[in-house]
């Protein structure tokens, strides 16, 4: 399909080939071109322990961060429960979520905006900015999974924390759908000044592993 | 070619003046960018190589720009690929015929927006109106500045000219489900913002979007955010539209690893922004079903061909320019009579309407060229020799160009400018009293021409020849 | 050292006693300067203020006059830096490529007075006595387009007796920018009032800075409000005994 438009509107084949013939004929330079950008930036900006600066990072953002052991995680899980039911995301491994008892967990199609939380786990981390990268495959359920409800428990294995951002990116299938978390929802929007909880969920709880 | 919203604004100094004397406007601009003036050197101070990541978003950009051509068919192929449909607007009016006609064969006659420029630019929202189809704004500030029947004074922070109480006020009277009790507490506001949206997220089933960026060997689309309702808006309706300027794609998704860093800490300070949204055309099972790009011109192509204002088109919207501008801190962002306010709209505005009105025109010359948007832009726009060139272009008043003439004339040999001198020397007391133009006497004494200028002293006391 | 003064049309008309302290500074560590008699003005205003093509012609005219010179000062930061960043530049839009070759070889030749100095003349004192509270305000095109960081600091701290004063917002502009300040005249003031309130703020007497076009704006408004502070140009510091007025 390469929209139509209606009747009486604009006719999209002069925009594109009139927008586009104001742009020039294609080259065959473009990849040389692109390969000369210099890019002599760093790939990491810290050498050392990812895990301990992603903790510290994500804590800075005002999101509850836990460091446990995988044995001791799903006893962490159930405690940062809240009233309420939970969401587990499709796929989530079933021992992280083996203490989260049956009548916390939220019936298949619940509505989202009724349940108190969900828990999943990720795709990606970045140490050094903080961020939890969701790319909504296994264990990471739909988008809306992840942005109705209020409380999200997330974990976070080790070996998926990158140390930066192109690191970060290079793992990562950028055609899936990506959502990058970066502590809880904030504005700056009332005199430049961050506030935590808007619209996505207010509290955002890490477990790295 | 238009912002429809913005036709007939006076020029800057016009508005400006009025800005000056207003002393709340004044205060809450100067305390909103004095904080995040020092957070934003603070967030680019911590990493080492920010002049290197400045050299290649900007080479990237460049190189983007160089070959538009190129990676728009190539956005549109992939795009179509992933299940999207592409559309292509020359102007305000083409865009906003496409994006109408999309809302009207979903039968929908409200949508959910995104804080876009390309949409505040095309001025969608009252075309939208005029089709009788509401456009409901979800981010904070453009919520504030549309309840508050206003206009956006900055990119990013939209209702920055407003403070907490004057927020609060805005809520109470435009907000039905704002409690009785709402404070101006920031965190209060935002409660009461989250309230008053919900209900909308979940029913909405059109939402209208902007992009950061979009990458073309991918055909995926980012848009950077901070509250969660560019989130809301990009997954739960059906049909999602996206309006985005044809200078916004990069040619890879590697290109992101340059941007995602440059760009949050350049705008909100931070790290990283709290969401970042990427999708690629639709996704079966999760988010919108229908997804529609719409790649704007609106004057882009006529920018591209200026070899000295094209740099204008590397500006990634991230607003630190108006933040460290003294001119922005004290004329407001309502005085660039446009949706893109600060040294960058002084320098994008003219180019993509022209330097026809009075408001255009007057724009090059809002700025005392002290280079600080240059110092902190993240894709490196040398703004003040952008604004040079647009002042060569400018129409200017015959007076004035005759007092440049007779300037340049006294400057264009030494005995010229030696009489002048001469001349104001013997008449000392008489230029005192000469009216000098009245912008400068009203607040400043006129230094009195001396009786001896350099080079006669130098004639007097060393010409050895 | 031969050094060629190009004391800028500004200075020339309004302000020669910096271009006499520029002698007195130079002669006084042993340097012979010149000035060449054919020099106007860079072209900065008529740049600035949207006429390239008359501005060309200042480019053409400073070039032919100053080429014969190694060393070139110019007591304004404004001035040395419109010569380096813009006069090639100029003539390169204009298609004069050969103008453009020759501007661009005179560009690293002219330095602003502290520059010539600091990193020419390799010296910080000047043997300079001014007994005053001092405070330096960087002016935009010192600060970010020459860079001239601390270079202007490092004269003062050694000049005998003065009390160098910490200027709050420094780095601010004080709102002149040439017809900026007639164009935008109420903007201009509101910066002004708030760079005089920095400078009040410090109790200093005299406000220091490398261009006199800044000190003009500023001065003026603080001569308006009799604030009790006058200015001086940098040179005129420099060329201090500490006896009676400077230069």
């Amino acid at each position: 399909m390469t929209g139509p438009d209606a009747p009486g509107g604009p006719d999209p084949a002069t925009a594109r080939d009139d927008i586009l013939g104001r742009l020039g004929a294609p080259d065959d330079s473009v990849a040389e071109a692109y390969g000369a950008i210099r890019r002599e930036y760093l790939r990491r900006h810290s050498e050392g322990d990812v895990r301990a600066l992603f903790a510290e990072r994500v804590a800075h953002y005002r999101a509850v961060v836990h460091t446990v052991t995988e044995a001791r995680l799903p006893g962490a899980l159930a405690a940062a429960l809240r009233p309420g039911a939970y969401v587990l995301a499709p796929g989530l491994p079933a021992a992280w979520a083996a203490a989260i008892p049956p009548d916390r967990r939220a019936a298949d199609g619940a509505e989202l905006d009724a349940v108190a939380g969900v828990v999943t786990g990720c795709a990606a981390a970045i140490a050094e900015t903080g961020t939890i990268v969701l790319d909504h495959g296994a264990g990471q359920g739909r988008r809306a999974l992840t942005l109705v409800p209020d409380h999200h428990l997330v974990v976070v294995p080790a070996d998926r924390i990158a140390a930066d951002v192109p690191e970060a990116l290079a793992r990562l299938d950028v055609t899936r759908p990506l959502t990058f978390v970066s502590g809880p929802s904030a504005t700056s929007d009332i005199e430049l000044t961050r506030v935590e909880g808007v619209h996505g969920p207010r509290s955002l709880e890490v477990f790295v592993l | 070619m238009s912002m429809p919203t913005y036709l007939g604004m006076p020029p800057f100094p016009d508005a400006a003046r009025e800005a000056v004397a207003d002393t709340r406007l004044r205060r809450n601009l100067a305390r909103a960018t004095g904080t995040i003036r020092e957070r934003r050197a603070a967030a680019v101070a911590e990493l080492a190589d920010w002049d290197e990541l400045r050299e290649c978003a900007k080479q990237i950009k460049d190189h983007t720009l160089g070959h538009l051509g190129h990676y728009l068919r190539m956005l549109e192929e992939r795009v179509t690929a992933a299940g999207g449909v592409v559309h292509w607007a020359r102007d305000a009016a083409e865009a906003n015929a496409i994006v109408t006609r999309l809302v009207r064969e979903t039968g929908e006659t409200e949508v959910v927006k995104v804080k876009s420029m390309a949409t505040q630019e095309i001025g969608l929202n009252e075309a939208l109106a005029e089709a009788g189809i509401a456009a409901v704004e979800t981010d904070l500030a453009e919520l504030i500045v549309q309840l508050g029947d206003d206009r956006p004074s900055h990119l990013l922070v939209p209702a920055i000219h407003r403070n907490r109480a004057e927020i609060r006020e805005i809520f109470r009277r435009a907000m039905p489900s704002a409690p009785a009790d709402l404070t101006d507490d920031p965190a209060a506001l935002a409660e009461a913002a989250r309230r008053h949206l919900r209900a909308r997220f979940l029913a909405a089933r059109v939402a209208v979007s902007g992009a950061n960026f979009a990458v073309a060997e991918t055909g995926t689309v980012l848009v950077v955010e901070s509250e969660g309702n560019g989130r809301m808006c990009l997954t739960l309706p059906e049909t999602l539209i996206t309006v985005m300027g044809i200078e916004k794609v990069l040619p890879t998704a590697r290109d992101l690893e340059v941007f995602l860093q440059v760009l949050p800490r350049s705008s909100t300070a931070e790290r990283m922004n709290p969401y970042t949204s990427a999708w690629t055309g639709v996704t079966p099972g999760d988010g919108p079903r229908a997804f529609h790009l719409v790649l704007l011109d609106n004057g882009r192509t006529a920018t591209l061909a200026d070899a000295v204002g094209r740099q204008a088109l590397r500006c990634i919207r991230c607003s630190a320019c108006l933040n460290v501008c003294p001119v922005y801190a004290r004329a407001g962002g309502h005085a660039y009579g446009s949706p893109y306010p600060g040294p960058i709209g002084a320098i994008l505005s003219p180019q993509l309407r022209g330097l026809g009105s009075d408001v255009d025109a007057s724009l090059p010359f809002a700025s005392s060229l002290c280079g600080a948007c240059y110092e902190v832009c993240p894709v490196a726009i040398d703004i003040p020799e952008v604004l040079v060139h647009l002042r060569g272009k400018a129409p200017k008043k015959p007076s004035e160009r005759l007092a440049m003439g007779l300037a340049g004339a006294a400057l264009a040999s030494p005995r010229r400018l030696a009489a002048a001198q001469f001349a104001a020397g013997r008449s000392r007391r008489a230029v005192r009293r000469l009216r000098a133009p009245r912008a400068w006497t009203d607040t400043r004494d006129v230094p009195v021409p001396p009786a001896q200028s350099f080079r006669a002293w130098w004639k007097a006391n060393r010409d050895r020849t | 050292m031969k050094i060629a003064l190009f004391v800028t049309c500004v200075n020339d008309t309004l302000f020669p006693e910096t271009g006499r302290a520029v002698v007195t500074v130079l002669e006084r560590l042993g340097h012979e300067v010149v000035f060449p008699a054919g020099q106007t003005c860079c072209g900065q205003m008529h740049l600035n203020s949207g006429y390239p093509e008359r501005a060309l012609a200042m480019v053409s005219a400073f070039t032919g006059v100053f080429e014969p010179y190694d060393v070139i000062v110019a007591p304004s930061g404004s001035c040395a830096a419109t010569v380096r960043e813009w006069h090639a530049r100029l003539a390169a839009r204009a298609g004069r490529d050969d103008l453009a070759a020759r501007a661009a070889e005179l560009a690293p030749r002219v330095h602003e007075l502290s520059e010539l100095l600091v990193d020419v003349l390799g010296v910080t004192d000047v043997g300079a006595a001014f007994p005053h509270r001092v405070a330096y305000h960087p002016t935009c095109h010192s600060l970010r387009t020459l860079r001239l960081g601390d270079r202007p600091l490092r004269l003062l701290r050694e000049v005998r007796g003065l009390d160098l004063a910490d200027l709050p917002d420094a780095s601010e502009c004080c709102g002149f920018g040439g017809t900026f300040a007639l164009k935008n005249g109420d903007v201009s003031a509101a910066m002004c009032a708030d760079k005089v309130a920095a400078v009040k703020s410090t109790g200093a007497e005299v406000l220091c800075a490398a261009d006199n076009s800044c000190l003009m704006h500023v001065g003026g408004a603080l001569a308006r409000q009799r604030a009790g502070v006058r200015v001086a140009h940098l040179a005129e510091i420099l060329a201090g005994t500490g006896e009676g007025s400077p230069a």
